[in-house]
């Protein structure tokens, strides 16, 4: 480990080797709390509910098929049949109606992932609850 | 964050699955504007015959005059009628033209299919310049030439909708978050945009990164560009058919976003809720969004030099100073940049990567002693400085212009050290002014400290008023009182602004973060307060070939380093490059944490060429923890990794 001190002494640089990182950190971070009202919780709220601001959903929830995916969707989230969402159908077929109507909004993937900035896009590694939206 | 990855990708399919290809004409039928003239009832009058023949033939000559009189009179009214009614079906339906182009003001590359509104055609050829049409003709849209034409400004205003129950002021990022955050939580909310630019949302940051690098020659029309994977993207965040003709906003059965563009609010009152914009029309609203951003601060040695100086002046910000760079980027000599900042150095390295092939001079000239000066530690300065010289910048530092002068042709800038700098073309790059012109008029306070409207923790003014984004001088109760302008925080806090518009009191809790390429070689990300003149602490470990901005797009499969940290987008898994040899240089700061100190808490941190780890910086700062040992700390970020 190599201790450097900038001219003005206000500025440390310190070089480390991967050997000097070895060790587990003993730096202490205070728990996160579950139940924070402030924290952005993610695609389902502490109490069950769909959080619809949530950035994974892109625009589906606010664009002008908006209330058909919310239907469709909740449905879908509230569902206790065995197959999930089988009795959703009619929520869906309409929701599949609007979208027809805004095929730039809304393009058929057929095979590949989805690439239009409205689709809800499957969520990456990282933490998506302490990232924000790009849109 | 598993519940949401499985339950997104269980139910991705099915969303895919709904929208299907097939292209269904919509159209719905055009009003129905026939008016059936009313007829005129013709009077009759019948009297009973009174006396002799005199009397009679007298009589009967009233009567007939009566009758001519009537007829022509009926005659006339019907004919005046039918012109009205005839006049009023072809104001409507240039109106209805008019506003439906209005809106849909994106490059022509969105207008493909036809939209759920009647239109009468889709424009199929690229926008061209606006040839002046007189009012009731069809003109192709003012608005993406940059230009509104009179005609469109001054568009009959009596249909827009007098009463929203969402009004933003400003067609940016922060208003567009807020719109899809009040859409989100407001199921049906009707939301007005108005906005005096002639574009609808778009989106800064690949307006001085990537639109730059693109291939593409037509880039600075479809403003278009593509990633590395092939994956393209415009900056607008939507295309036009998201968006509904504010006209049919009150009637719309599911809410919308409506976008006014080229109107400007130019007063409001407060108490009334209501604004006025700059073509009289008064809208009221019941809960209000300020987001108005700011335009480019000006040296005032060059608003004192005169017209032939400013003309060879860009102050950059918008698409049209863009597309206007890209021009004259093309056709001089030589560019000087005004200002070492974060816009200054990414125009710089960006013009100056094009000056390889090109042969432009690109000079950058700034008050500070390096490169990004008031943002890092003097160390990194001088080494991004060099950096950006291998870009083919000319640097020129310490550098305060005196006076400027155009003699020939060329612009010729003195310096008060006595230096002279000749060139063909000036950007300025010096800041900007948060715009807080309807303050006045509103009642609301302005910051003197930090600019912009002084709002609380909640991002609130006052009762139905919220501002965000670059203007908004907000409570950060971690940070403390402050102001922000960057692009992230302007999409945090425009969604705070909108949930707290519809109902939340929610804080400015979650913490936006920032980032910067400066070329292939010099990338970062940052959070909090992250300023040169807080102490630092900086943990470097020695960089290989994977440790690029390059690389870091490749490896997380998102293509473009603005959409890494903050978009949720798809990530394909990418073999990972085979190491290079480690470079053995003491003074070589290949990557590494900096840690910004306040009172010997953690206010801020700058992930230097290290990546997708903004979440634990994210959490020290939330924490606000005194640490003993910082290098502990660091360790959390595994440097040496990837």
């Amino acid at each position: 480990m190599l201790l450097f001190l900038s001219a003005s002494g206000k500025d440390r640089i310190i070089f480390v080797t991967k050997e000097d990182h070895e060790a587990p950190s003993n730096a202490e971070l205070i728990a996160d709390d579950p139940n924070d009202p402030y924290e952005d919780p993610g695609l389902i709220l502490p109490n069950g509910d769909i959080n619809w601001n949530c950035p994974c959903l892109g625009g589906m929830a606010s664009g002008p098929c908006g209330s058909q995916f919310k239907e469709a969707f909740s449905c879908f989230h509230y569902s206790k049949e065995e197959i999930k969402g089988s009795e959703c159908i009619d929520q869906f077929r309409s929701m599949q109606k609007c979208m027809q109507k805004f095929p730039d909004l809304y393009p058929q993937e057929e095979d590949k992932e989805s690439t239009s900035q409205t689709e809800p896009s499957p969520v990456s590694d990282s933490a998506d609850k302490t990232k924000s939206s790009f849109y | 964050m598993l519940k949401c990855n499985t339950v997104c990708k269980r139910f991705a399919p099915l969303v895919r699955a709904s929208s299907t290809v097939c292209r269904q004409n919509v159209r719905r039928a055009g009003l129905n504007n026939v008016r059936t003239p009313t007829c005129v009832p013709v009077a009759r009058m019948s009297t009973e015959p009174l006396g002799g023949g005199g009397d009679n033939l007298k009589y009967a000559l009233l009567v007939g005059a009566a009758f001519v009189g009537s007829l022509t009179y009926a005659v006339v009214t019907l004919k005046g009628d039918h012109q009205r009614s005839v006049k009023r079906m072809e104001d409507i339906s240039t109106r209805l033209q008019k506003s439906t182009l209005h809106i849909q003001s994106a490059p022509p590359v969105w207008f493909s299919a036809p939209s759920a509104l009647s239109k009468p055609k889709p424009e199929a050829a690229p926008s061209a310049e606006q040839s002046s049409p007189p009012p009731e003709a069809a003109a192709p849209d003012a608005e993406t030439t940059g230009k509104p034409s009179a005609a469109d400004s001054t568009s009959p205003s009596h249909k827009l909708p007098s009463h929203t129950p969402y009004l933003l002021i400003g067609g940016g990022t922060a208003s567009f978050a807020a719109a899809r955050s009040i859409r989100a939580r407001d199921p049906g909310a009707k939301v007005l945009i108005v906005t005096d630019e002639p574009d609808l949302p778009y989106m800064r940051p690949p307006l001085s990164k990537e639109l730059w690098f693109s291939d593409d020659p037509s880039v600075t029309e479809t403003l278009r560009f593509k990633q590395w994977n092939g994956k393209e993207r415009s900056i607008y965040f939507q295309p036009p058919s998201f968006y509904i003709n504010p006209e049919d906003l009150d009637s719309a059965e599911n809410g919308g976003v409506a976008v006014l563009t080229s109107k400007k609010v130019v007063h409001m009152d407060v108490r009334g809720n209501k604004v006025k914009l700059d073509d009289d029309t008064e809208i009221s609203y019941d809960k209000c969004l300020i987001a108005t951003g700011g335009i480019p601060r000006s040296l005032q040695v060059l608003e004192r030099s005169g017209e032939e100086v400013m003309k060879r002046t860009t102050l950059f910000r918008k698409i049209e100073d863009f597309k206007s760079l890209d021009k004259v980027s093309r056709s001089v000599n030589s560019i000087t940049i005004i200002g070492g900042g974060f816009l200054g150095s990414e125009l710089a390295c960006a013009l100056g990567r094009k000056s390889t092939e090109s042969g432009l001079e690109v000079v950058q000239m700034f008050p500070e002693k390096g490169n990004m000066g008031k943002v890092l530690p003097e160390y990194l300065s001088n080494w991004t400085t060099e950096k950006v010289k291998k870009e083919g910048v000319k640097i020129i530092s310490e550098a305060l212009v005196k006076s400027v002068a155009c003699k020939d042709d060329k612009l010729e800038i003195q310096l008060k050290d006595g230096r002279l700098v000749r060139t063909d073309h000036i950007v300025a790059a010096v800041g900007l002014e948060p715009n807080v012109d309807l303050a006045k008029s509103a009642g609301l306070e302005v910051d003197s400290d930090f600019g912009g409207y002084r709002v609380n923790a909640e991002l609130q003014a006052r009762s139905n008023i919220w501002v965000a984004g670059d203007a908004a001088c907000f409570y950060d109760i971690r940070l403390g009182r402050r102001r922000v302008e960057h692009h992230d925080h302007a999409v945090v806090s425009g969604r705070l602004a909108g949930e707290n518009m519809t109902g939340a009191s929610k804080p400015y809790w979650h913490q936006s973060m920032f980032w910067s390429d400066l070329g292939p070689d010099v990338g970062y990300e940052a959070i909090g307060i992250v300023d040169s003149s807080l102490p630092t602490v900086g943990v470097f470990a020695k960089a290989t070939a994977k440790d690029t901005p390059k690389a870091a797009t490749e490896k997380s499969g998102t293509g473009i380093r603005s959409e890494s940290e903050t978009e949720d987008t798809a990530t394909s898994p990418v073999a990972s490059a085979t190491p290079a040899p480690a470079v053995e240089h003491k003074d070589d700061y290949g990557k590494g944490v900096i840690f910004y100190l306040r009172d010997k808490v953690v206010v801020g941190i700058i992930l230097w060429n290290v990546f997708n780890r903004m979440p634990i910086a994210r959490k020290i700062i939330k924490d606000g923890e005194e640490h003993a040992d910082l290098n502990e700390v660091a360790k959390l970020f595994n440097i040496h990794e990837d």
